[in-house]
Protein backbone atom coordinates (compact mmCIF):
# COMPACT_ATOMS: atom_id res chain seq x y z
CA UNK A 1 0.00 0.00 0.00
CA UNK A 2 0.40 3.62 -0.85
CA UNK A 3 1.09 5.72 2.09
CA UNK A 4 1.88 9.49 1.99
CA UNK A 5 3.06 11.61 4.82
CA UNK A 6 5.63 14.43 5.42
CA UNK A 7 8.95 13.54 6.83
CA UNK A 8 11.24 16.59 7.99
CA UNK A 9 9.19 18.64 6.09
CA UNK A 10 9.24 17.44 2.81
CA UNK A 11 5.82 15.06 1.14
CA UNK A 12 7.23 11.05 1.06
CA UNK A 13 5.05 8.42 -0.55
CA UNK A 14 6.27 5.10 0.09
CA UNK A 15 4.75 1.89 -0.68
CA UNK A 16 5.01 -0.94 1.94
CA UNK A 17 2.87 -3.16 3.82
CA UNK A 18 0.62 -0.92 5.93
CA UNK A 19 1.73 -2.86 8.76
CA UNK A 20 5.58 -2.57 8.72
CA UNK A 21 7.15 -0.49 11.63
CA UNK A 22 7.55 3.09 10.62
CA UNK A 23 11.15 2.72 11.82
CA UNK A 24 12.00 0.73 9.07
CA UNK A 25 10.42 2.44 6.49
CA UNK A 26 12.50 5.48 7.73
CA UNK A 27 15.80 3.88 7.90
CA UNK A 28 15.53 1.51 4.40
CA UNK A 29 13.56 2.87 2.70
CA UNK A 30 13.83 6.52 3.15
CA UNK A 31 17.28 6.00 3.85
CA UNK A 32 17.43 8.07 7.21
CA UNK A 33 19.56 5.94 9.87
CA UNK A 34 19.62 8.58 12.27
CA UNK A 35 16.40 6.55 14.12
CA UNK A 36 18.08 3.74 15.77
CA UNK A 37 16.28 0.20 16.07
CA UNK A 38 17.02 -0.82 19.91
CA UNK A 39 14.91 -3.47 21.57
CA UNK A 40 12.03 -3.18 18.91
CA UNK A 41 9.66 -3.53 21.62
CA UNK A 42 8.96 0.62 22.39
CA UNK A 43 10.30 -0.84 25.45
CA UNK A 44 14.34 1.24 25.00
CA UNK A 45 12.98 4.52 22.99
CA UNK A 46 16.09 4.88 20.75
CA UNK A 47 13.31 4.64 17.95
CA UNK A 48 11.58 7.55 19.29
CA UNK A 49 10.68 10.51 16.31
CA UNK A 50 7.92 12.55 16.50
CA UNK A 51 4.71 12.60 15.24
CA UNK A 52 2.66 15.73 14.97
CA UNK A 53 5.03 16.59 17.57
CA UNK A 54 4.25 13.69 19.61
CA UNK A 55 7.14 11.48 20.46
CA UNK A 56 6.07 7.99 19.09
CA UNK A 57 7.84 5.09 19.41
CA UNK A 58 8.72 4.03 15.78
CA UNK A 59 9.61 0.44 16.01
CA UNK A 60 5.95 0.40 17.40
CA UNK A 61 3.88 2.45 14.64
CA UNK A 62 2.57 0.77 11.84
CA UNK A 63 3.57 2.90 9.14
CA UNK A 64 -0.28 3.13 7.87
CA UNK A 65 -0.73 5.39 11.01
CA UNK A 66 1.47 7.78 9.62
CA UNK A 67 -0.82 8.30 6.64
CA UNK A 68 -1.23 12.73 6.44
CA UNK A 69 0.95 12.98 9.43
CA UNK A 70 3.74 15.35 9.98
CA UNK A 71 6.60 13.09 10.80
CA UNK A 72 10.27 14.22 12.26
CA UNK A 73 13.38 12.19 12.73
CA UNK A 74 16.67 13.61 14.57
CA UNK A 75 17.66 14.73 10.82
CA UNK A 76 15.01 17.18 10.31
CA UNK A 77 15.07 18.57 14.04
CA UNK A 78 17.47 21.37 13.54
CA UNK A 79 17.17 23.76 10.88
CA UNK A 80 19.68 24.57 7.90
CA UNK A 81 20.10 27.81 9.97
CA UNK A 82 19.98 27.14 14.12
CA UNK A 83 20.37 23.64 15.65
CA UNK A 84 17.51 22.46 18.03
CA UNK A 85 18.54 23.75 21.38
CA UNK A 86 18.60 20.30 22.62
CA UNK A 87 21.23 19.37 20.38
CA UNK A 88 23.12 22.14 21.36
CA UNK A 89 22.87 21.40 25.13
CA UNK A 90 24.10 17.96 24.12
CA UNK A 91 27.11 19.24 22.40
CA UNK A 92 27.38 21.77 25.59
CA UNK A 93 27.41 19.18 27.87
CA UNK A 94 29.21 16.61 26.07
CA UNK A 95 26.15 13.88 26.71
CA UNK A 96 26.81 10.94 24.22
CA UNK A 97 29.53 7.97 24.77
CA UNK A 98 29.01 5.50 22.29
CA UNK A 99 26.08 7.22 21.53
CA UNK A 100 24.02 5.27 20.13
CA UNK A 101 20.53 5.61 21.92
CA UNK A 102 20.78 9.70 22.25
CA UNK A 103 19.31 10.21 18.61
CA UNK A 104 16.07 8.90 20.84
CA UNK A 105 16.60 10.71 24.07
CA UNK A 106 17.24 14.37 22.01
CA UNK A 107 13.85 13.93 20.26
CA UNK A 108 12.01 12.35 23.83
CA UNK A 109 13.43 15.57 25.21
CA UNK A 110 12.20 17.88 22.56
CA UNK A 111 8.87 16.81 22.31
CA UNK A 112 8.54 16.64 26.35
CA UNK A 113 10.16 20.73 26.03
CA UNK A 114 7.48 21.56 23.95
CA UNK A 115 4.44 20.32 26.76
CA UNK A 116 6.78 21.35 29.59
CA UNK A 117 9.68 24.19 28.98
CA UNK A 118 10.99 24.21 32.52
CA UNK A 119 11.00 20.81 33.57
CA UNK A 120 12.03 19.92 36.89
CA UNK A 121 14.30 16.55 37.88
CA UNK A 122 10.85 15.13 38.61
CA UNK A 123 9.71 15.64 35.72
CA UNK A 124 12.89 15.04 33.69
CA UNK A 125 12.35 11.08 35.46
CA UNK A 126 8.65 11.09 35.11
CA UNK A 127 9.16 11.47 31.06
CA UNK A 128 11.99 10.80 29.88
CA UNK A 129 12.20 6.81 30.20
CA UNK A 130 14.43 5.97 27.49
CA UNK A 131 17.39 3.46 28.06
CA UNK A 132 21.22 4.05 27.30
CA UNK A 133 23.43 1.58 28.25
CA UNK A 134 26.23 3.97 28.90
CA UNK A 135 24.34 5.11 31.53
CA UNK A 136 24.77 9.13 30.39
CA UNK A 137 21.73 9.75 32.48
CA UNK A 138 23.47 12.68 34.71
CA UNK A 139 24.80 14.52 31.63
CA UNK A 140 21.60 14.52 30.17
CA UNK A 141 19.64 15.55 33.19
CA UNK A 142 22.21 18.65 32.83
CA UNK A 143 21.78 19.04 28.88
CA UNK A 144 17.92 18.87 29.31
CA UNK A 145 17.88 21.58 31.71
CA UNK A 146 20.28 23.63 29.67
CA UNK A 147 17.93 23.15 26.56
CA UNK A 148 15.10 24.78 28.59
CA UNK A 149 17.45 27.59 29.25
CA UNK A 150 18.34 28.09 25.23
CA UNK A 151 14.94 27.10 24.48
CA UNK A 152 13.11 29.57 26.54
CA UNK A 153 15.73 32.34 25.47
CA UNK A 154 15.40 31.98 21.89
CA UNK A 155 10.74 32.27 22.57
CA UNK A 156 11.36 35.33 24.41
CA UNK B 1 -16.94 -55.25 30.44
CA UNK B 2 -17.55 -54.00 26.80
CA UNK B 3 -19.90 -51.83 27.84
CA UNK B 4 -17.53 -50.90 30.57
CA UNK B 5 -14.76 -49.80 27.81
CA UNK B 6 -17.09 -48.53 25.48
CA UNK B 7 -18.10 -45.73 28.08
CA UNK B 8 -14.43 -44.73 28.96
CA UNK B 9 -14.13 -44.26 25.17
CA UNK B 10 -17.37 -41.67 24.94
CA UNK B 11 -16.21 -40.43 28.62
CA UNK B 12 -12.28 -40.06 26.91
CA UNK B 13 -13.56 -38.65 23.42
CA UNK B 14 -15.91 -35.96 25.47
CA UNK B 15 -12.53 -34.68 27.38
CA UNK B 16 -10.91 -33.90 24.48
CA UNK B 17 -14.07 -32.57 22.75
CA UNK B 18 -14.08 -29.99 25.87
CA UNK B 19 -10.17 -29.80 26.03
CA UNK B 20 -10.48 -28.05 22.43
CA UNK B 21 -13.59 -26.32 22.64
CA UNK B 22 -12.71 -24.49 26.19
CA UNK B 23 -9.53 -22.95 24.62
CA UNK B 24 -8.05 -22.16 21.22
CA UNK B 25 -4.43 -22.41 20.64
CA UNK B 26 -4.55 -18.60 20.63
CA UNK B 27 -6.33 -18.48 23.99
CA UNK B 28 -9.26 -17.02 22.28
CA UNK B 29 -12.48 -18.03 24.40
CA UNK B 30 -13.79 -20.57 21.95
CA UNK B 31 -17.17 -21.18 23.62
CA UNK B 32 -20.33 -21.86 21.97
CA UNK B 33 -21.63 -18.66 20.79
CA UNK B 34 -25.43 -19.53 21.84
CA UNK B 35 -25.41 -17.24 24.73
CA UNK B 36 -25.04 -19.36 28.23
CA UNK B 37 -27.23 -17.43 30.45
CA UNK B 38 -27.55 -20.55 33.12
CA UNK B 39 -25.47 -18.08 35.65
CA UNK B 40 -26.62 -15.27 36.56
CA UNK B 41 -26.57 -12.36 34.38
CA UNK B 42 -24.82 -10.22 37.34
CA UNK B 43 -22.56 -12.93 37.68
CA UNK B 44 -21.12 -13.48 33.87
CA UNK B 45 -21.27 -9.71 33.32
CA UNK B 46 -18.66 -9.15 36.81
CA UNK B 47 -16.83 -11.74 35.82
CA UNK B 48 -15.39 -10.03 32.79
CA UNK B 49 -15.18 -6.37 34.43
CA UNK B 50 -13.37 -7.80 37.24
CA UNK B 51 -10.43 -9.75 34.93
CA UNK B 52 -7.03 -8.07 34.74
CA UNK B 53 -7.88 -6.80 31.16
CA UNK B 54 -9.82 -4.72 32.58
CA UNK B 55 -8.86 -3.93 35.87
CA UNK B 56 -5.00 -3.02 34.82
CA UNK B 57 -6.38 0.07 33.32
CA UNK B 58 -8.78 0.68 36.22
CA UNK B 59 -6.21 0.98 38.92
CA UNK B 60 -7.05 2.46 42.20
CA UNK B 61 -4.00 5.14 41.67
CA UNK B 62 -2.07 6.83 38.89
CA UNK B 63 0.00 3.87 37.93
CA UNK B 64 -1.35 1.73 35.09
CA UNK B 65 -0.54 -2.21 35.91
CA UNK B 66 0.12 -4.55 33.03
CA UNK B 67 0.64 -8.34 32.66
CA UNK B 68 -0.74 -11.51 33.21
CA UNK B 69 0.54 -11.01 37.06
CA UNK B 70 -0.81 -7.21 36.74
CA UNK B 71 2.81 -5.53 38.08
CA UNK B 72 2.81 -2.15 37.95
CA UNK B 73 3.28 -0.62 34.31
CA UNK B 74 7.14 -0.54 33.60
CA UNK B 75 8.94 2.85 32.35
CA UNK B 76 7.57 4.65 35.76
CA UNK B 77 4.16 5.53 33.01
CA UNK B 78 1.41 7.53 35.07
CA UNK B 79 -1.90 8.74 34.48
CA UNK B 80 -1.40 12.34 33.73
CA UNK B 81 -3.90 14.99 33.81
CA UNK B 82 -5.88 13.12 31.16
CA UNK B 83 -5.62 9.70 31.89
CA UNK B 84 -3.86 9.60 28.99
CA UNK B 85 -0.41 9.67 30.48
CA UNK B 86 2.32 12.30 31.16
CA UNK B 87 3.15 15.36 28.67
CA UNK B 88 5.90 14.02 27.51
CA UNK B 89 5.17 10.18 28.05
CA UNK B 90 1.41 9.90 26.79
CA UNK B 91 -0.14 6.47 26.03
CA UNK B 92 0.14 6.81 22.32
CA UNK B 93 3.78 7.18 22.23
CA UNK B 94 3.81 3.34 22.66
CA UNK B 95 -0.13 2.67 22.12
CA UNK B 96 -1.68 2.93 18.95
CA UNK B 97 -5.34 2.31 18.09
CA UNK B 98 -4.79 -1.53 17.23
CA UNK B 99 -2.60 -4.35 18.67
CA UNK B 100 1.22 -4.43 17.34
CA UNK B 101 2.17 -7.95 16.93
CA UNK B 102 5.64 -7.05 16.16
CA UNK B 103 6.42 -5.75 19.22
CA UNK B 104 3.67 -7.27 21.33
CA UNK B 105 2.25 -3.43 22.45
CA UNK B 106 -1.25 -4.03 22.65
CA UNK B 107 -3.46 -1.06 20.96
CA UNK B 108 -7.19 -0.06 20.43
CA UNK B 109 -9.23 3.32 20.14
CA UNK B 110 -8.68 5.94 22.56
CA UNK B 111 -5.90 3.57 24.55
CA UNK B 112 -5.66 5.23 28.20
CA UNK B 113 -6.64 5.12 31.69
CA UNK B 114 -10.22 4.90 33.07
CA UNK B 115 -10.39 7.85 35.04
CA UNK B 116 -9.55 7.85 38.98
CA UNK B 117 -13.12 7.72 40.24
CA UNK B 118 -13.67 4.70 38.27
CA UNK B 119 -10.83 2.66 39.83
CA UNK B 120 -11.62 -0.81 40.26
CA UNK B 121 -8.64 -2.27 41.57
CA UNK B 122 -8.75 -3.87 44.91
CA UNK B 123 -12.54 -3.59 45.23
CA UNK B 124 -15.14 -6.55 45.23
CA UNK B 125 -17.56 -7.01 42.71
CA UNK B 126 -20.47 -5.61 44.12
CA UNK B 127 -18.41 -1.97 45.05
CA UNK B 128 -17.67 -2.36 41.09
CA UNK B 129 -21.08 -2.59 40.08
CA UNK B 130 -22.21 0.19 42.56
CA UNK B 131 -19.31 2.20 41.58
CA UNK B 132 -20.20 1.84 37.58
CA UNK B 133 -24.11 2.66 38.28
CA UNK B 134 -23.27 5.93 40.33
CA UNK B 135 -23.57 9.08 37.83
CA UNK B 136 -21.11 10.44 39.94
CA UNK B 137 -18.53 7.87 39.55
CA UNK B 138 -19.48 6.78 36.17
CA UNK B 139 -19.32 9.97 33.91
CA UNK B 140 -22.38 10.72 34.62
CA UNK B 141 -23.59 7.56 32.25
CA UNK B 142 -27.38 6.74 32.29
CA UNK B 143 -27.83 2.75 32.32
CA UNK B 144 -28.13 2.94 28.47
CA UNK B 145 -25.25 4.38 27.61
CA UNK B 146 -23.76 2.37 30.55
CA UNK B 147 -25.19 -0.77 28.49
CA UNK B 148 -23.45 0.59 25.38
CA UNK B 149 -19.97 1.63 26.69
CA UNK B 150 -19.94 -2.57 28.07
CA UNK B 151 -21.07 -3.69 25.10
CA UNK B 152 -19.86 -1.57 22.37
CA UNK B 153 -16.93 0.39 23.11
CA UNK B 154 -14.33 -0.65 21.69
CA UNK B 155 -11.54 -0.42 24.35
CA UNK B 156 -13.61 -2.43 26.12
CA UNK B 157 -13.65 -5.05 23.37
CA UNK B 158 -10.31 -5.28 22.98
CA UNK B 159 -10.44 -7.45 26.26
CA UNK B 160 -11.67 -10.30 23.88
CA UNK B 161 -8.66 -9.64 21.60
CA UNK B 162 -5.80 -8.63 23.67
CA UNK B 163 -3.21 -9.51 20.95
CA UNK B 164 0.43 -11.15 22.37
CA UNK B 165 2.97 -9.94 24.71
CA UNK B 166 6.48 -8.87 24.04
CA UNK B 167 7.62 -12.40 24.04
CA UNK B 168 4.89 -13.45 21.45
CA UNK B 169 2.79 -15.11 24.05
CA UNK B 170 -1.25 -14.81 23.91
CA UNK B 171 -2.38 -12.12 26.41
CA UNK B 172 -5.08 -14.45 28.20
CA UNK B 173 -8.32 -12.94 27.07
CA UNK B 174 -11.19 -12.22 29.12
CA UNK B 175 -12.97 -15.50 30.19
CA UNK B 176 -16.39 -15.07 28.72
CA UNK B 177 -17.45 -15.09 25.11
CA UNK B 178 -18.30 -11.75 24.20
CA UNK B 179 -21.94 -12.49 22.97
CA UNK B 180 -22.51 -14.03 25.97
CA UNK B 181 -21.29 -11.16 27.69
CA UNK B 182 -23.58 -8.73 25.57
CA UNK B 183 -26.50 -10.88 26.39
CA UNK B 184 -25.98 -11.08 30.23
CA UNK B 185 -25.04 -6.96 29.88
CA UNK B 186 -28.64 -6.47 28.21
CA UNK B 187 -30.36 -9.14 30.49
CA UNK B 188 -29.03 -7.68 33.74
CA UNK B 189 -29.85 -4.42 32.65
CA UNK B 190 -33.37 -5.11 31.55
CA UNK B 191 -34.14 -6.81 35.11
CA UNK B 192 -33.50 -3.52 36.54
CA UNK B 193 -29.77 -3.58 37.12
CA UNK B 194 -30.30 -5.01 40.75
CA UNK B 195 -26.57 -5.44 42.27
CA UNK B 196 -27.04 -8.86 44.66
CA UNK B 197 -25.78 -7.55 48.05
CA UNK B 198 -22.56 -9.70 48.02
Amino acid sequence: MTTTFTLNGKQVSVDADGNSPLLWVIRDTLDLKGTKFGCGKAACGACTIHVDGKAVRSCSYAVKFAAGKEVTTIEGLSTEENMHPVQQAWMEEIVPQCGYCQPGFMMATAAMLKEIPNPTDEDIDNNIVNVCRCATYYRMRKAIHRAAELQNATTK
Amino acid sequence: MKHLLTSLFILAFMGVCVAFTEVSPFGESNRSSEANLDEAPFDIMMKVLTHKRCVNCHPSGNRPRQGEDSHIHNFNVQRGADDHGLAGLQCSTCHQSENNDFSGVPGAPHWGLAPVEMAWAGKTRVEIATQMMDPARNGGKNLDEIVKHLTEDELVGWAWNPGIDHEGKPREPVPVAKDEFTAAVKAWAAAGAVIPEQ
